[in-house]
Order: C-alpha cells, then structure tokens, then sequence
C-alpha cells in the first residue's frame, strides 16, 4: 500500500488549459522518488495539489490524492490542512524568502510544533536543538538566535531541513532543495537530505530537473512534460537504459564532464515534436471521454 | 603583444559594505578581486569558474568597464582602459560586449527584438542597420519575424538567442559571456552552447565564459581559470584541469558535481 | 507568474467606468455654460432650498434642488467641476514634471544628486502638508493660480520619492549595463531605457494627483481660501451645505457624491492605465 497514490490527477488553469494530465504517481513509505522535467513540464504542481498550495488560477479538476489511505479531496478544507500539518512537509526551494527576515530562527522552527501540533513551547525548543544539532549545525543555541541574514544559504537550507524533519512527517516534499546553492555546499545538503530521510524512514518527493541530482538521491522517479508523465521507472534502470525518446534525449542533454562529446546534446526536433503529438492525442482522448 | 587581446595585472577591487556601515562614518570595504594576473589570447575560449562570491562576474564586469577597479591594469588591445573615462571608452565599447546572464532582465521589456538588436548599431552610427538586424537574427538561428515580438513573447532559449544576437551584431572582438546558460533548461542550454561554439569559429571571436558548471565549461573552453574569494587559485588547459586539478578548491569542485550516473562514486 | 498576473489582466470594467465618469465631467465642466439650466449665481431668495426632483414640494426647473439662497445646484456643480478639473490637470502636470524629473535624476545618476535632492525632499515632507498650504495661500493671495501653486510646491515629492526608488531599481536591472556596454550616454540611458519603464508608474501616480488635486481644491474651498467666496466651488458647496444639512441635505451630498466619484475614478483609470501601459501585462 502507498503512503501517497495520486491517481488520474488533471489540474488546469482556470478549469481550461491542462497544466497536469491524468497524472498517476505512488510513493511507498519511505521511497525518495523524484519528478524530473524542463521548466512548465508541472513538477513543482504535483507537490502543490498535495500541499494544497496551487497558485488561485490553478484548480484540480480531475483524479484524487490519497494520502495514507484517506482521499484528500473528500476532506474539509479544515481536516485536510489538519492531516497534511502532521503528515507532511516541505523543503522549499529557496532557502532565503522561505524564513522570515525579519524574525529570529529559533521561533521559525518551533512555531509551527507548537501552533499546529499542539506541543508545548519547552518540547518544540528541545526538539529544535536536537535537530539542529542532527543537521549539523555548530552551536544549536546562538543559531536558533540568529537571524536568517545572519547565515550563510547552506547554513539557512539546513535549517529549514530540520524544520521540515521537525515533526516527524511521513513524507516530504522537496522542491528543488539546492538549486540555489553552489555546487559544493549542494552537496553536503544533498547528503545531509539522505542521512536525514534514511535515519527517519520518511518518505521522499524529490523535485528538481538536474538528472545528476536524481542519480544521487533518489530510487524511483517520474519524467513529465507538459504535465504529463512520459516515463515511471527506478532509477538504475532508467540511467541504463531510458525507456522514452524523451527522457533519452533529456538525459543526453544533461552536461556531463567525464564525457564532453557524449553530453549536452540538444533534443532532436523529431522528439519534441513526437513527444508534442502523444500530448496532443493524449488530450484529444481526454476530451472524448470527458 | 598583438595576440593578447586581455592583459591583466595585479586587478583589485572593493566594494562598501552596507551592512557593516557604522550610523556615521564610511562603510568598511569588502575586497572582492585581491590582485588578480592573468592575460586572454586572441582567439581564446577562456572559461571563469567559481562558487557564489568568488568575484567571477565583478571581474568580468570589471574587463569591460562596467565598472572601475581600485588598482592595478587592464590593457585591452594594448589600451590601458582600467581608469579611462566614459567618454573615451564609448569608441572603444563596440569591441567588447557582454551577454548577460538572464535575457529577461537585460533585454528592456518595452522595446521589441528588432529595436534591442538595432540600438547599439545606431549608437555606434553604423549603416545599413536593418541588414545587419536580419544577418544577426540569421546567425542565431531565429526567424527575421521574431524583430517585431516582444522579449516576455519569447521562451528562455530565444530569448538568450536575442542576447547573443545584440552582442555579435555589433562584430566585436571579445565578449563576455555571463552565466549565460545557467537559467535555461538542459535541452536549450545545449542548443546555445553549439550556437556559440559555432559563432566563436565563424566570426574569430575571443570569448570569456562565467559559469559555476565546470561541465559546460569543458565543453566550451580552451581554457580555465578557477576562482575562489577573489583570487585565481588555478589557471589550466582545459585538458590539463581535468586530469590533474591541481589546486584544493578545483579538486572539491570536480568532486562535488553530480554526474548523471549512478555508479558515480560520490564521497 | 502567468497565474498570479491574471487577476490584474483584465482592467476592462473598471477602466471604462472612471473614464466614463471623467469624460462625462470633462464634457459637463467644457459646456457647463451652455448646458446648465441656470445662472450659477443667481439668487432667488423665494425658491430657496427646494428639494431635487422626486421629492415632494420639488420644481422641475432645479433638478437637483436649490441651496439656502436659493442658487441651483446642478448648475453649481457643473460650473464647480470647471474649476475642480483645471485645477487637478495644471497642477497635476507641473507636479508630475518637477517631481518626476528630479527623482529620475536622484535615482538613475545617484551620487550627490541624490544626497542633495532626497535631503530637500526629506525636509519638505516635514512640513503639515495643510497648515504649509494653508500659509502659502496666505502668503500668495487666494485664486487658482495660488491653489495651483500650493498644490505643486506641497506635492512634488510625492513624485520624486516614487520615481526616485522606481529609477534605482530600473538602474541596476541589465539592459541599462547592457545599454552602457554598447555606449549610449547617461542622460540616453535615462531617457531610453529607464523613463519608459517607469512611465506606468507615473502614469497611475499623474492620475492619482489629479484626484488628490480636486480633494485640496475643495479642502481650500471649504476652509474658504479658495477662490472668491461666491464662485461655485465644490468645496464650498460641501461648506455650505455642512451648515444647512438638517434642513437641505442635497445641497452638501450632491457635491460630495460628485467629489467622491471623480477622486475615486482619478485612481482606478491610473490603475487602469498602468497595466494597459505595460507590455508585458497587456
């Protein structure tokens, strides 16, 4: 049984252009699966509906979420934000505008154990150190301190990774955790983002569109475009052997240093256009039976 | 001396740093360039490397005089422009142009394409300037009746097209290129890669190419300086980097890069 | 970004509601000597304070009623909206010129121009915006050319720190390195890639003087520094009518409901404009 199965999920934008198509992802407890796609192909959309945070034009108007074995869409609004505050959180992408400046890190964290979970002020402290500490910060207690500005985007990446194990989710949703980062201090994050998801058990939604990343974090993983998934397949056998022209032709695309000639090939036209039609097709057979 | 179209020495430069700015008094000064050497070869495909705040696009702007450095020499051409005055380097501006990191910032949403492309042919008073609009649309490769649309109209890919199309419309010797890729896509980033690695032969263009990704740097460049906090920590052929980095940083930086394999060994 | 732009996308209604107000106004303040059924003027002391037309007791000939000396106030109004209308488009420029000019200087070309012209605007603001009106007008002799005077004097900064943060942002964007990497002049650069950008915003903040103009007009009036006291203005309608409200109220809701109405479409149509003026949202 999945922690997570979105089934036949369309989003469009004001109830009229597909945004996602019919899309069916499952995440078991505990799997690191990644969304790989170009910009607009919905990634980052798939985490939202579960989020509930689709932007206002944007509406679900297909499909349903599962989320440990209860249908989010049939939930009131009250409920759902109820069961996805316990149940599941977010690494946002850029670590800088997800705290706020203008307030000290230490109340970042724990706010949310004592508003929504209902902990008491002296536990949530307790629980951030520790996580501090578990994310590798030194000196847990000038950090919680600080202020966001007073950090370095490693630094502040960190925290908001603890933030989102704080909890104890069973799923997190990571969207595009280190694209802002330097190469270097990416690493160590990407690291950090494993040890932690392995050491909790916690099931992993990893978006991001660096193939590189996914190689390295990841067990299973959907390629989209348009809002479509093109490819659903594990990892090992993806990189052997891709099993669509599409993510063949993204995965030559993707630069790769121990082999300049074989890499940064640009997709064919043959395959953009190939990959357009089975849209097209796909969104013709959805209108007839629709 | 004719074949070093770049001649620097010694390159520094600092900025006040606000928020460290006492109520009164100046601000104290950040170094971001501490006495940079290097020179660029015409010809030359020369790749600048580095992390956030190691000063490659302070010291790019600085090669074209975005902005002045504090001390030390920058010879373009055998010209020492490190101090000159605007006024004297607007002649001098036609030979050295820059593509700018992200095409929907650097390209003035109120002005359509062909007006992008054909201002600086204006300004630098050159003749038959909707020809050379045409000729610069042709050799990146867009439709001529993309001069008439505006940048919002454009994808990420055309619109870094539109970037290169103003900078090599003007037949310059050097440009600089910075992070030109970095916000495109992986299909598109190759298509601008190959557009560029072509126009480089065709037209005999020096280039210098900022980017924090060392893959699309080899791919690109003849050569390559790493840069961390504002010092070259190694200055290498292409070929020579990647099978021996020689210095601490560039190695950490190899070894951090997620290949798309995985098998990779990433420790 | 495509979503979160939707909602501004569409600035049909409410554009052609307050340009339709204000065109109807600048029709009614051009012909108001023709089409006004009455002398603005004109007393007539025995058809004082009759009611507008549907109420009970009401003559047909005032429409809107007439005031305690029984002048007409449609007629007043339009007449009014003469005054209200040159006032808000003379002052309204002259602001916009002066203070946009100088924040575009204060926040493109930076440096002491800046340091010089934020500390002017700085200590200008510290004066009561009123109370500086209020003394200028004292100063100069009341008429529309003092009220014009005191608008601009009092409101130029206004302008000038909008457009002023407005031009720095604009400043640091690439295509004005991009337009100094090809060698175009600084006051080029101004004029050709940062005054377009920032135009949208003048526009709207024009507008939005234009209605601040006709609220100061009629504040002036209503503490009687206006013009001379007989000559119809809404402010002094509003004046009057205060004292008589009990006994006639059309003669202080008429001309404020005028009032109202012409501040409020003032700032919709330069919110309107702003986004018609912007390629990337048109």
């Amino acid at each position: 049984m999945s922690f997570l199965s979105i089934q036949d999920l369309t989003v469009r934008l004001r109830g009229k252009a597909p945004i996602l198509r019919r899309v069916s992802i499952d995440v078991a407890a505990g799997e690191v699966r990644a969304l790989v796609g170009e910009s607009g192909a919905g990634k980052s959309m798939i985490g939202k509906s579960v989020l509930g945070t689709l932007p206002q034009a944007l509406g679900i108007t297909g499909g349903r979420i599962i989320l440990d074995g209860e249908d989010l869409e049939q939930l009131s609004p009250r409920a759902r934000r109820q069961r996805i505050g316990a149940k599941v959180a977010l690494i946002p992408q850029d670590p800088l505008t997800a705290l706020n400046p203008s307030r000290r890190v230490g109340p970042q964290i724990t706010n949310r154990l004592v508003d929504i979970l209902g902990w008491s002020r002296k536990a949530a402290e307790a629980r951030a150190l520790e996580l501090l500490a578990e994310v590798h910060i030194p000196d847990p207690a000038r950090v919680m301190r600080a202020y966001p500005h007073e950090l370095s985007g490693g630094m502040r990446q960190r925290i908001l990774i603890a933030s989102a194990f704080a909890a104890e989710p069973k799923l997190i949703i990571a969207d595009e955790p280190t694209t802002a980062l330097d190469v270097t201090v990416q690493k160590q994050i990407l690291r950090l983002i494993a040890e932690m998801q392995q050491r909790h058990g916690t099931a992993l939604l990893f978006v991001t569109h660096d193939l590189g990343v996914v190689s390295k974090v990841c067990q299973t993983m959907s390629v989209l475009y348009s809002g479509m998934v093109v490819e659903d397949t594990n990892v090992r056998e993806f990189f052997a052997s891709p099993g669509h022209p599409y993510s063949a032709a993204l995965l030559a695309a993707t630069p790769k240093y121990t082999d300049p000639d074989g890499s940064l090939t640009p997709v064919p036209e043959t395959v953009i256009r190939a990959v357009e039609e089975e849209v097209a097709a796909f969104d013709r057979e959805m209108e007839g039976a629709a | 001396m004719s074949d070093v179209i770049y001649d620097v020495k010694d390159l520094r430069l600092s900025f006040p740093d606000m928020s460290r700015k006492p109520i009164l008094g100046p601000a104290p000064r950040i170094e971001i360039l501490k006495g940079l050497t290097f020179q660029i070869p015409k010809g030359e495909v020369l790749g600048i490397v580095g992390g956030s705040g190691s000063g490659k696009s302070t010291l790019g702007r600085a090669l074209i005089r975005l902005i002045e450095p504090d001390s030390g020499q920058i010879d373009f051409e055998g010209t020492d422009i490190t101090h000159m005055g605007e006024d004297d380097l607007r002649p001098l501006r036609r030979r050295f142009q820059m593509i700018f990191q992200d095409p929907l910032s650097s390209l003035n949403p109120r002005r359509r394409v062909g007006g992008i492309i054909a201002g600086p042919l204006r300004l630098q008073g050159l003749e038959g300037i909707d020809a050379r609009v045409n000729e610069a649309l042709d050799m990146v490769g867009l439709p001529r009746s993309f001069a008439s649309r505006y940048p919002h109209e454009l994808s990420g890919g055309q619109r870094q097209r539109v970037g290169i199309a103003r900078a090599i419309a003007l037949r310059p010797d050097f440009i600089l290129a910075d992070e030109i890729v970095s916000g495109l896509d992986v299909s598109s980033q190759a298509q601008v890669l190959n557009l560029l690695e072509e126009l480089v032969r065709e037209l005999g263009l020096t280039l210098a190419f900022i980017s924090h990704d060392l893959s699309v740097i080899r791919r690109l460049c003849s050569r390559i300086l790493v840069l961390y906090q504002g010092e070259i920590v190694e200055n290498a052929a292409t070929a020579d980097l990647f099978a021996a980095p020689t210095a601490p940083y560039t190695q950490e930086l190899l070894s951090a890069i997620p290949l798309p394999d995985p098998d990779q060994v990433w420790v | 970004m495509r979503d979160t732009r939707g909602h501004t996308r569409k600035p049909g209604l409410r554009l052609w509601l307050s340009g339709g107000w204000i065109t109807v106004l600048v029709l009614a303040a051009l012909l108001a000597p023709w089409i006004s059924p009455h002398d603005p003027l004109a007393q007539d002391l025995f058809a004082g304070r009759m009611p507008p037309f549907w109420q009970a007791g009401a003559d047909p000939n005032y429409l809107l009623g007439t005031d305690s000396l029984g002048r007409d106030v449609l007629s007043r109004i339009l007449h009014g909206a003469r005054l209200a209308l040159t006032v808000a488009l003379i002052a309204g420029v002259l602001t916009c010129l002066i203070g946009a000019t100088l924040g575009l200087i204060a926040g493109y070309y930076g440096g002491w121009a800046d340091l010089v012209i934020s500390r002017l605007v700085d200590i200008w603001m510290a004066f009561p915006p009123v109370l500086f009106a209020i003394l200028l007008i004292a100063v100069l002799g009341t008429g529309m050319t003092s009220i014009i005077i005191a608008i601009v004097v009092i409101d130029w900064t206004r302008f000038a720190r909008v457009i002023r943060a407005e031009a720095m942002s604009q400043s640091k964007m690439d295509y004005v390195a991009s337009a100094q990497v090809v060698g175009r002049s600084r006051l080029g650069t101004a004029l050709t890639e940062i005054l377009p950008n920032v135009l949208p915003t003048i526009v709207a903040l024009l507008t939005l003087e234009m209605g601040i103009a006709v609220i100061v007009e009629a504040i002036l009036s209503f503490v009687n520094l206006s013009i001379s006291t007989d000559a119809p203005t809404w402010g002094g309608m509003i004046a009057e009518g205060r004292t008589s409200v009990h006994q006639a109220w059309w003669v202080l809701v008429f001309p404020l409901v005028a009032l109202f109405l012409t501040v409020l479409s003032f700032s919709q149509l330069g919110e309107g404009l702003k986004d018609h003026f912007d390629p990337v949202l048109r």
